[in-house]
């Protein structure tokens, strides 16, 4: 009897069972993803093609060997508007990252000492500090941005009444003209001894590590290097008859002439981007240095190391570990602000090609690519930089 | 004898008090002197000369851009152009539509936002159901007899609310589906949403901005055209979900695993377990960096005014670019006001979540997904 009324799989169960397996079910959701996505990208790739037809625009990467027929204010490399698109592509690029380095060492260098002060013992400064990191990072940047470009630079004096900076240097509405230096015969023999000097202190750094791990004793490397990297190119500067002169700017006409001339534009984009990333690293840092237990600073004192000794083998290592990956991800958003130059007419990447190489040509579907392309690349380099990195530093458990 | 001994003496002037407070955290070293009387400088130069441009030498009666003057502010801009910066051109005689929905909103999201009154799934509802729909109703119009407002006559603090706030509601679904399917066992799921997301937060907003205004027309058939302001708000949500993905994955990684394994030996169905268990305690923990992500939206919203929408810097730009207020004293101004409402905004919002975090951490044990926020 308890035989007969075993359940007999029918087809139905059989079918219903089969469903409910999560291998089964796991299986067909992806297909149905799959087949779904596959059909978004179909039906737009068709439409940009009716779309590109019907408007009557080119398609494919031909556009970049041509002539770009425009002029770009700022060029670290030689361009006109006879040069090609391709071109046009490097200059942009080479002025973003020109503005990303720039930025990313003011905005460290201001972070750092925010970060620091508002853990300072000084009521005021601490208050100070804070002061600084709640009003800067709670505006945005393009207002900063246009604060600096058109409220600040645009009311700077004409040429003619210009500010001369200490050092040769003039400030006005312009930009900023900075003396050039230029090297005269006999220079590359400061290079030579700066590269000397370098590689001497290298070389007593690698000999003291290896002394005071197999002897204990200590070699004062700090001092020793600084007088090789310094040092040595100074001595080798003054034997040399000081062989160094500067190309100051100098008015012509309604402007100045000859310095190193330095856009009121890329000052505006540096101003608000170092004063607004560095709001965040401020806070980085000070989180960095608080997550460093205090037990920590009192095991360095109980073992006797001085002030300094403490920060830089105990603290700053430890601290070190907490702070970079979120400021290698500042850096990133930095890099990806730098963007933001298209609306003060810095001619950075975005600007240049994203903007008027895409006027230009009409060949939108191209050029986003290749921007976003871009910055998918710096992306992913800094990702796989970081993560190199955190292998690195990761605590090793013993 | 001995009355002098047990007498008490007064403190010594020097270890309590005010005077010890400023030796110990002023005047402490030689270094902290030096750098107390720099700092003193430096607020008495920074306050004065705010106060000097806002007071002393600001224009406050005026027509146009000739009455004022450099060194002071142009307080008569801001009055004459307060309406656009609020509305943009939105017209005069509906701007009670505005106002009224900006009073529904506050309704719903200050007893949301009190800990202490009750009713708080109600009010959700109405926040996020009911609320949504009245706002379109009364913003766009065209029905109820009331006056069609394209969006092309949106503009000021409206838009940036509009965009932000839809923004980020259209965004923390998506988000939390990403959130979900980068955790996923199934590899085409998860390699999509890890693509998507990933993609995503490595282009700058402004080139999305730009995919928005140039490539989505190209994407879509020629007869679907999409209103501009709608195609940013999509482009937003999109972006703004995949950073929201990345806080709520924070959130989801610092739940216990014996949550998620009870879930199953509950025989809970994955919408049950995670609907019921998981979410509700991973978003608790990442309130904060949901806020933050807001606050970076509200400060992004300002990117907009690059494509031709304008915002609240949008319609600021505009009026110092006028013929009538031209003057050295607009720009700084119009930035001020503007950067004024805007701080208003995200300090306040920042503050609450702060206070947010305190309560949260009062009631349990505090779990901190902190690498998430980065």
């Amino acid at each position: 009897m308890a035989a007969s009324t075993s359940i007999r799989p029918g087809r139905r169960a059989w079918l219903t069972g089969y469903i409910y397996r999560p291998e089964v079910r796991q299986a067909v959701y992806q297909v149905v993803l799959l087949a779904a996505l596959a059909f978004v990208v179909i039906w737009v790739v068709n439409n940009v093609a009716e779309n590109l037809r019907r408007q009557n625009i080119a398609s494919g990467f031909d556009f970049l060997g041509r002539t770009s027929g425009f002029d770009v204010s700022q060029s670290l490399i030689e361009y006109s508007n006879l040069s090609t698109y391709g071109r046009a592509f490097w200059v942009g690029l080479l002025n973003t990252v020109l503005v990303a380095v720039l930025g990313i060492v003011a905005a460290t260098a201001i972070g750092f000492v925010v970060g620091i002060a508002r853990l300072s013992s000084n009521w005021l400064i601490a208050r100070l500090a804070t002061a600084y990191v709640e009003i800067v990072r709670n505006l945005p940047l393009l207002l900063q941005l246009f604060f600096w470009y058109f409220a600040v630079l645009k009311n700077l004096p004409s040429p003619r009444q210009s500010y001369v900076l200490p050092g040769g240097a003039t400030f006005n509405v312009r930009g900023l003209y900075l003396p050039a230096p230029v090297p005269q015969p006999g220079f590359e023999a400061v290079a030579i001894a700066f590269a000397a000097g370098l590689l001497l202190a290298i070389a007593v750094w690698r000999w003291a590590r290896r002394r005071q791990s197999l002897t204990g004793q200590r070699f004062p490397v700090f001092w020793t290097a600084l007088l090789a990297v310094v040092g040595l190119p100074l001595a080798a500067f003054f034997a040399a008859g000081s062989p160094l002169g500067f190309d100051y700017p100098v008015l012509r006409g309604f402007n100045f002439e000859g310095g190193i001339p330095v856009l009121p534009e890329l000052i505006a984009l540096l101003l608000g981007l170092s004063m607004y990333t560095a709001s965040f690293i401020a806070e980085i840092v000070r989180a960095g240095i608080l997550g460093v237990p205090k037990g920590q600073t009192e095991a360095a004192q109980a073992l006797g190391l001085s002030r300094g000794q403490s920060l830089r083998l105990v603290v700053i290592p430890q601290a070190a570990r907490i702070i970079i990956p979120p400021l290698t991800s500042q850096y990133l958003n930095l890099t990806k602000n730098s963007s933001l130059a298209v609306a003060i007419g810095y001619p950075d990447f975005v600007s240049v090609f994203t903007g008027t190489v895409l006027n230009q040509t009409g060949q939108a579907v191209e050029v986003i690519l290749i921007t976003m392309g871009v910055f998918l690349t710096l992306s992913l380099v800094t990702a796989l930089c970081m993560n190199w990195f955190n292998r690195r530093m990761a605590l090793v458990d013993r | 004898m001995g009355t002098d001994a047990t007498r008490a003496w007064p403190v010594p002037r020097a270890s309590a008090g005010p005077m010890l407070w400023l030796r110990q955290n002023l005047f402490s070293s030689w270094a902290n002197t030096v750098l107390t009387v720099l700092a003193v400088w430096l607020i008495y130069q920074v306050a004065a000369t705010a106060l000097g441009w806002a007071v002393l030498h600001a224009t406050w009666t005026g027509d146009d851009g000739s009455a004022c003057h450099e060194g002071g502010a142009c307080w008569p801009f801001i009055g004459a152009w307060f309406g656009q910066f609020m509305y943009g051109r939105y017209p005069d005689a509906e701007r009670w539509r505005v106002n009224l929905t900006y009073a529904l909103a506050l309704a719903g999201l200050v007893p949301l936002m009190v800990p202490r009154v009750p009713g708080k799934l109600w009010t959700s509802i109405y926040v996020l159901c009911v609320f949504p729909v009245l706002a379109v109703v009364l913003l766009s119009g065209g029905i109820l007899g009331l006056k069609h407002v394209p969006t092309d006559f949106w503009g000021g603090l409206l838009v940036t609310l509009v965009i932000s706030s839809t923004g980020i509601a259209a965004a923390f679904p998506i988000g939390i589906l990403l959130a979900l399917g980068r955790q996923s066992r199934m590899p085409i799921v998860r390699w999509a949403s890890i693509a998507f997301i990933e993609f995503v937060r490595g282009v700058p907003l402004i080139t999305v901005l730009f995919l928005s205004s140039v490539m989505l027309p190209l994407f879509l058939p020629e007869r679907w055209s999409i209103d501009k302001l709608m195609r940013v708000l999509i482009m937003v949500a999109l972006f703004s979900a995949a950073y929201l993905a990345e806080v709520i994955r924070g959130g989801l990684q610092a739940i216990p695993r014996g949550q998620f394994e009870a879930a199953d030996a509950l025989g809970l169905s994955y919408p049950q377990k995670m609907g019921l268990i998981v979410l509700p305690q991973a978003l608790k923990i990442v309130i904060p960096g949901i806020v933050n992500t807001f606050i970076g939206l509200f400060k992004d919203t300002s990117l907009v005014l690059i494509i031709g929408i304008f915002d609240l810097l949008g319609a600021v730009q505009a009026g110092m670019a006028t013929q009538r207020w031209l003057s050295p004293a607009t720009p700084m101004t119009g930035y001020v006001f503007a950067g004024v409402v805007f701080w208003i905004f995200c300090f306040g919002i920042s503050r609450y979540s702060q206070l947010l975090e305190r309560r949260l951490a009062a009631g349990g044990e505090r779990v901190v997904a902190k690498a998430a926020y980065d």
